[in-house]
């Protein structure tokens, strides 16, 4: 795994801070929303990743999520409903120099954009997704979304939904996607920590981030955010660290047979040993899925860089293609197309 | 190359037609008959007729492929209304193709076809190359099958490989009646299957097999003598519409500096553009072939941002999918071209015929006030030019413009004087300069109303654009109400405006008369020949054809006020002629239309003009 920032990607001469990226426009989200500190991670981490400011551009499609262009300032296009991904993708094949962010929500892209969100990640166009996962269509007043829970009454659910939510991990990992992460609103460190791992990937990266609504979906995520009860029911991530988690840092993940198992250290013999080391580089998918799909109550929640495996990029791929065809071809300029095969003179 | 005892007719111009099964190769057949006439001097038009299916079941009415030809000493406008010579691979080719041969006309078959079950299939009761069904017609029967497995077998080459060479002994055959030279055809043979000694010979046997059958039995009664055609000195080449359309784009990202991007997704007539884009990476062409409609212009709407010219490629049903996407192009003020080879409609309707239906799609299939530049092409050849002019618009004036062509301009060819790059009109996108003190991203030039364009990575620029509606000159996200008014009235003239920047409207005739003819895209060649036999004959008629849609030129209520009526000639059921009656008023409009999925023919034109001469 590289360390190092995208190369293709100038970086800024000067330091930059937080104020580089803030914008002049009033945000509009609801007081208390979680949008605003995903908003103030961004900010956070920008200066970070250390880029110029004129080359990060962000994309997005249409719901509360998808404000979020005219919000920070950098190059932006605040798009149409569930097509960031194709904008964000023809973004980033025209110009690979720019660092290509694009924000989404369980509607934009788990319902009316769902084609091309597994098409970006299968293609693996170096594109930043952040996918705020409310668990509502917020922007039209509360109607279920994919990933609303089974059972949950909504304004278009009064009996409750009758509909299996989507994982967006298991989406992710299903479209072979390279890099899977997921983070809670309330936890800015945690966030600004992976979307800086995140830039760093190169290839589509999707983070996850479990946000509260709090006028249609209040404490949707509370079972597993609430203060009281959320070292018992997170586990963070962390590469080459054993999966440790619990108030008192003594609950881990191990494999058992084929399957995960939460377990207690100094019980039954089981010491930190036992436990799976975070492997988030390992190309193999299959773990990574099993770790996304962890949910309450027999599991704790996955947060932190659950994959981050490295493949080549389109993008990349698109560049070396044509380096090759403009030295191998005879075709130079439009006048040697136009002439070429087979033409006569007339006199 | 004649030496037969046959008759030599001298002639202007011969149309024609090989049919067959849609396996049997007849595509192949017409395009190297068409190489080897543009190589002989003659000027030239092809389509190609083919089924929507790639295999139809074998020897059925509906699995007929066709390609057509029509060569000339002339220039040649059109692809011919009815052939002169029919090459005819089986009996359903030639049964669903008789009524489009003209009487007398050359009829060559291969005897060997009409077995029970071919007939059966094709719907003849009993054997029509046994009775007076082709009285008519110069009817040569040839057993083509066992002649080419008989030309197999001396190469050691079986019988099924050998049936795949049947085409090429009937093109023998017609290259006989025209007295025409291998040499072009051999060297193709050469070139495209480099690896296969074997099947080069047996290409090159069975030609050569059928040229010699015709001349040994004297199967012809006459052979063509057509002259070199008189064309503007030049280099020329055979092109068909959509490599053409492409190549227009290329020329246009040349001239401009500007990349070339193009999203899209495959679909019928269009999917040629998108091909043929996809091998110019040498020219750093990006194509994009997206996950549906959708996605190809939207990836566009993305390049177009980061300053590339950006293209989509489409035919009719891709346009709906892309309606809301274009709207968005309107919003964000972005050079976009939009490609609509139209074909017949609604729905998945008739994929692989051409109609003019889209129109109005082009010029209202969105919501809100979402006017677009719409431009059609109107020859194969020319698609080249309407696609430069198309991307030059787009880029200049900052807008979405839609480029009509339709399935026989696309898939039709002809030959094309190749122009220098450097000849081409100039190209000058407004792009706005780093750290330009005075930037704003809607801020417009007074002349064109066009915004600038302001290419990410450049310093200073920093801006969002979107669907939200934007406040004039520095477009943050408005809603207020005067504002919207403005920004739509705006938009409008900003499109109105290119009317200043594109050619008057010509007329073929005199400025007044009795009657103006007005047509508009791929129907250009067949109104044109109707209207210019009729004017030789002393008939006050002139000629209108629109390229330039929306806006219209700026000379057309001039053009239109010359003449007693106006008869709009157009594949769909009267959607130009009401356009112009929404536009420019007070005229007797006539109509004729056509939406049969077929082009006109110059013998329907011409009789509905001269009733329309005669009607009050």
């Amino acid at each position: 795994m590289n360390n190092k920032p995208n190369l293709t990607i100038e970086r800024s001469s000067v330091e930059l801070t937080k104020e580089d990226f803030v914008s002049d426009q009033m945000v509009k989200w609801c007081p208390g929303c979680g949008a605003h500190a995903i908003l103030s991670s961004v900010a956070n981490v920008f200066p970070k990743i250390g880029y110029r400011k004129e080359n990060f551009m962000f994309v997005s499609g249409i719901g509360c999520s998808s404000r979020f262009p005219y919000y920070v300032n950098t190059y932006g296009i605040h798009g149409i409903h569930g097509r960031a991904a194709p904008i964000a993708s023809g973004v980033k094949i025209a110009n690979p120099h720019l660092s290509v962010w694009m924000a989404t929500g369980d509607g934009d892209s788990m319902a009316i954009g769902g084609n091309h969100f597994i098409h970006i990640i299968r293609r693996n166009i170096d594109v930043n997704i952040m996918l705020f996962n409310n668990q509502i269509y917020g922007l039209t007043k509360g109607q279920y979304s994919p990933t609303t829970p089974m059972g949950s009454v909504t304004k278009t659910s009064p009996q409750g939904t009758i509909e299996h939510p989507f994982n967006p991990g298991e989406l992710v990992l299903g479209a072979q996607g390279t890099f899977f992460a997921r983070v809670v609103d309330t936890n800015p460190r945690l966030m600004t920590e992976v979307m800086f791992e995140a830039a760093k990937h190169d290839g589509t990266s999707v983070v996850e981030i479990l946000q509260n609504c709090i006028i249609f979906a209040d404490k949707t995520h509370d079972s597993v955010t609430n203060k009281d009860v959320r070292d018992d029911r997170q586990i963070v991530l962390r590469n080459g660290e054993p999966m440790i988690f619990g108030k008192n840092k003594d609950k881990g993940i191990r494999l058992n047979g084929t399957r995960l198992e939460v377990v207690t250290i100094g019980e039954n013999g089981i010491t930190e040993d036992d436990l799976l080391i975070h492997d988030s580089y390992q190309q193999d998918p299959g773990l990574h899925l099993m770790l996304a799909k962890m949910a309450y109550p027999h599991f704790p929640v996955a947060l932190g860089v659950i994959r981050a495996a490295m493949y080549p990029t389109y993008d990349d791929m698109v560049e070396e293609q044509i380096s090759y065809a403009k030295v191998n071809s005879k075709i130079k300029n439009v006048d040697d197309l136009l002439n070429s095969g087979d033409t006569w003179e007339i006199k | 190359m004649v030496k037969t005892k046959s008759n030599v007719i001298q002639r202007d111009e011969v149309v024609v037609k090989f049919v067959g099964d849609s396996g049997d190769g007849m595509q192949l057949s017409g395009t190297l008959f068409s190489d080897t006439a543009a190589l002989a001097g003659l000027d030239l038009a092809t389509f190609p007729d083919y089924p929507a299916e790639i295999r139809a079941p074998q020897n059925t009415i509906a699995g007929v492929s066709g390609f057509q030809v029509h060569v000339g000493a002339k220039k040649i406008e059109t692809t011919g209304d009815l052939c002169d010579v029919l090459v005819a691979m089986n009996p359903a080719s030639l049964k669903s193709n008789l009524k489009w041969a003209k009487p007398g006309a050359t009829i060559i078959t291969d005897e060997d076809a009409y077995d029970e079950s071919a007939l059966k299939k094709s719907g003849y009761a009993e054997n029509p190359l046994e009775n007076d069904t082709f009285s008519a017609y110069n009817l040569v029967k040839a057993p083509i099958t066992t002649l080419t497995r008989a030309v197999g077998k001396d190469l050691g080459i079986d019988n099924k490989t050998a049936d795949r060479s049947k085409n090429m002994f009937a093109l023998g055959m017609v290259y006989h009646l025209f007295g025409w030279s291998f040499d072009s055809t051999f060297d193709f043979f050469s070139k495209k299957f480099k690896n296969k000694p074997e099947i080069v010979a047996l290409n090159k046997a069975a030609l050569e097999a059928g040229y010699n059958y015709t001349e040994t039995v004297e199967a012809l009664a006459s052979v063509y003598q057509v002259s070199k055609a008189q064309m503007e000195p030049g280099r020329y080449r055979n092109i068909t519409g959509n490599v053409a359309t492409a190549w227009g784009f290329l020329a246009a990202s040349e001239r401009s500096g500007r990349p070339l991007f193009l999203g899209s997704y495959p679909i019928t007539p269009a999917t040629e553009i998108l091909i043929e884009l996809a091998k110019y990476k040498s020219l750093g062409a990006k194509v994009f072939q997206a996950e549906d409609e959708i996605a190809g212009i939207c990836s566009a709407i993305g390049a177009s941002y980061t300053g590339s010219l950006a293209l989509t490629s489409t035919s009719g049903p891709g346009l709906s999918l892309k309606s809301e996407a274009i709207g968005l192009a309107v919003m964000t003020e972005l050079p976009l071209v939009i490609v609509n080879v139209q074909r017949g409609g609604p729905s998945t309707g008739l994929p692989t015929k051409s109609e003019q239906s889209d129109l109005y799609q082009a010029l209202f299939g969105r919501n809100g006030e979402c006017p677009v530049v719409v431009i059609a092409a109107s020859t194969s050849a020319n698609s080249f030019y309407f696609a430069y002019m198309a991307a030059k618009i787009a880029m200049e004036h900052m807008t979405p413009v839609i480029l009509l062509t339709d399935g026989y301009l696309g898939n039709g060819s002809q030959l094309f004087r190749i122009p220098k790059v450097a000849d081409l009109p100039s190209i000058i996108p407004p792009i706005a300069e780093a750290n330009d003190k005075d930037y704003k991203p809607y801020k417009r030039n007074p002349e064109t109303l066009a915004r600038k364009w302001a290419i990410p990575g450049t310093e200073g620029l920093r801006h969002r654009v979107g669907g939200l509606e934007k406040e004039d000159v520095y477009g943050n996200v408005s809603t207020d109400p005067l504002n919207h008014q403005k920004m739509i009235d705006l938009r409008d003239a900003k499109v109105q405006r290119v009317a200043n920047y594109i050619p008057e409207q010509e007329i073929n005739g005199e400025k007044q008369g009795d009657l103006l003819v007005v047509s508009w895209g791929g129907t250009l060649g067949a109104v044109m020949e109707a209207v210019e036999d009729l004017q030789k004959q002393g008939k006050s008629v002139s000629h209108a054809h629109f390229n330039y849609i929306m806006p219209l030129p700026k000379n057309t209520a001039e053009v239109l006020k010359g003449f007693k009526k106006i008869l709009v000639c157009e594949l769909n059921s009267g959607q130009f002629v009401n356009y112009l009656k929404m536009t420019q008023y007070g005229h007797d409009y006539r109509q004729f239309n056509k939406v049969q999925g077929l082009p006109f023919t110059v013998t329907e034109l011409t009789r509905v003009i001269n009733q329309t001469l005669e009607e009050k």
